[in-house]
């Protein structure tokens, strides 16, 4: 039944959630579901919270690899959950100082280690081995440098317009609109396809990964 | 030769240091480059420009810190123009830690206009579930937002009392760096409900979005830190995006040298290889 239930379940709101779309008389049930549905995400989180919890309590208890960070992280969520639930979060409260002066620079120094690592990672592997590295290597600087404003500023007003497309801000323009948006959307129809099968399979009961098999 | 050797195998700390270089001199001493505004940037602009005085324009935070120096500073040119243009603005976010940056954005606003929370704004705050969010929106705000980020009931804000769904809502701004995001509410609140739907995202998310500029499902779009500048560019908002651009411009410029530098090095190199004086040293392709 552990197996039976979570199946049916699935079935019978996907099932109604579909026919929606084709039978108005649904919509309320649907519209019920949404709301079970929002619920059960809240429950997920704290469920995930508490998994968190619990993991990194494990880690620091077995002195495994790291665990002083578990230790940070432990420390972290209760801070956090204690001065939002008893001050609250709004402008001048603990818990927004905490999050400008602590969780923004530190994510954000995060992400700024990337400009590094793409600039490192450009330098070794961006080389023009094959035709096909070259079309990329050319086609990536010349959005790199159409997309600021330097790739334009070189133009010198009298540049004729017949020339235009010599011009990064065109080349970029041609390669985003054109050559980009055919690849994407390529790439978004085989991933919709993709999803409705994928749906499909759930539904009927031949995907079983989201219930933990193989 | 031995030069052509140090630059194939040049050490990383270097690239970082003169990354670094790069970004940070063009902040200290601004080059002042102009920004083109591109059609998608345009088209959000005009959008705004058109709706009437005291529209309902929802800002969706779909982003965290990681994507803040290119996202925000979009989140606060648009707000501004928004309440420049008299239009109300409903915050929510898909992304938990979304709704406490607009927290930080309103506090910039409020330091520029007169604005009274409730009548002129609401913050909704969080709420997980994504897709499922904007579909429950359809029907109705008060049953996914019964209360507002500070915990006060919806149905006593003015201005929700003529926000019952997003059939109410003349335009969504949804500021995004992943999922949920853009996508979800293109497929969902534009093609179920019809609503307007303008973006803002980071740019190395941009272009996987073009299909639904062309279809007109996306009205418009800032793309990047550029998007960000070109706006505050048309509303004339002192932001730092304008700035920043500076830095992203020399960056860029820095990581073509690279490129071509690391090219040089690599056809010399193997030139001499295919003469066979000389040994190759260019390393395969190693992470960054």
């Amino acid at each position: 039944m552990r197996r039976e239930i979570p199946m049916i379940v699935a079935f019978v709101a996907g099932v109604i959630l579909i026919l929606e779309f084709f039978v108005p008389t649904l919509r309320d049930v649907a519209s019920e579901i949404q709301k079970w549905y929002l619920v059960v995400v809240a429950f997920a989180i704290l469920v995930g919270a508490f998994s968190l919890l619990r993991m990194n309590y494990m880690k620091v208890r077995g002195r495994r690899v790291d665990w002083p960070y578990s230790i940070v992280l432990i420390v972290g969520l209760f801070a956090m959950t204690i001065v939002g639930i008893g001050w609250g979060i709004e402008q001048g409260t603990v818990f927004n100082w905490l999050f400008t002066y602590l969780i923004i620079p530190m994510q954000a120094t995060m992400f700024a280690l990337l400009a590094f690592f793409v600039a490192s990672a450009a330098y070794r592997a961006f080389r023009a081995r094959t035709v096909d590295a070259t079309l990329l290597l050319v086609a990536a600087v010349v959005v790199m440098l159409g997309q600021v404003p330097i790739g334009s500023i070189w133009v010198p007003s009298w540049w004729p317009d017949s020339l235009v497309f010599l011009t990064p801000d065109w080349l970029k323009d041609r390669i985003m609109n054109i050559f980009n948006t055919a690849g994407q959307r390529a790439i978004l129809i085989g991933a919709s396809l993709g999803v409705v099968s994928t749906s499909l399979r759930i539904l009927l009961g031949i995907e079983r990964s989201y219930l933990g098999e193989e | 030769m031995k030069f052509v050797r140090w630059l194939a195998d040049m050490d990383r700390r270097i690239i970082f240091v003169v990354i670094a270089v790069a970004v940070v001199i063009p902040l200290l001493f601004p080059l002042g480059m102009r920004v083109k505004v591109t059609p998608q940037t345009q088209a959000v602009y005009d959008e705004v420009e058109n709706l009437p005085a005291g529209s309902n324009v929802l800002v969706a935070f779909d982003y965290d810190p990681t994507a803040m120096p290119e996202v925000h500073p979009m989140a606060l040119a648009f707000l501004h123009h928004c309440f420049q243009k008299k239009h109300k603005v409903i915050i929510m976010a898909l992304w938990p830690q979304g709704a406490q940056l607009a927290v930080s954005a309103m506090a910039e606003m409020n330091q520029d206009f007169d604005l009274e929370y409730g009548r002129d704004y609401v913050n909704l705050g969080y709420k997980p579930a994504g897709a499922i969010v904007i579909k429950s929106l359809g029907t109705s705000f008060a049953e996914v937002f019964p209360k507002d980020m500070a915990g006060r009931s919806t149905a006593t804000l003015p201005l929700m009392e003529d926000v019952s769904n997003l059939y109410d809502v003349d335009l969504v701004m949804d500021l995004s760096a992943g999922v949920p995001g853009i996508t979800e509410w293109v497929l969902i609140a534009n093609a179920l409900f019809q609503t307007r739907i303008a973006a803002g995202c980071t740019a190395v998310s941009a272009p996987q979005f073009f299909p639904y500029l062309q279809t007109g499902q996306l009205i418009g779009m800032l793309g990047g830190l550029k998007g960000a500048a070109e706006y505050e560019t048309m509303t004339a908002y002192a932001g730092k995006a304008s700035r920043r651009m500076d830095s992203q411009s020399v960056a860029h410029v820095v990581i073509i040298a690279f490129i071509l530098f690391a090219n040089i090095s690599y056809f010399i190199l193997r030139k001499k290889r295919e003469e066979g004086s000389g040994r190759p040293t260019t390393r395969p392709p190693t992470s960054a």
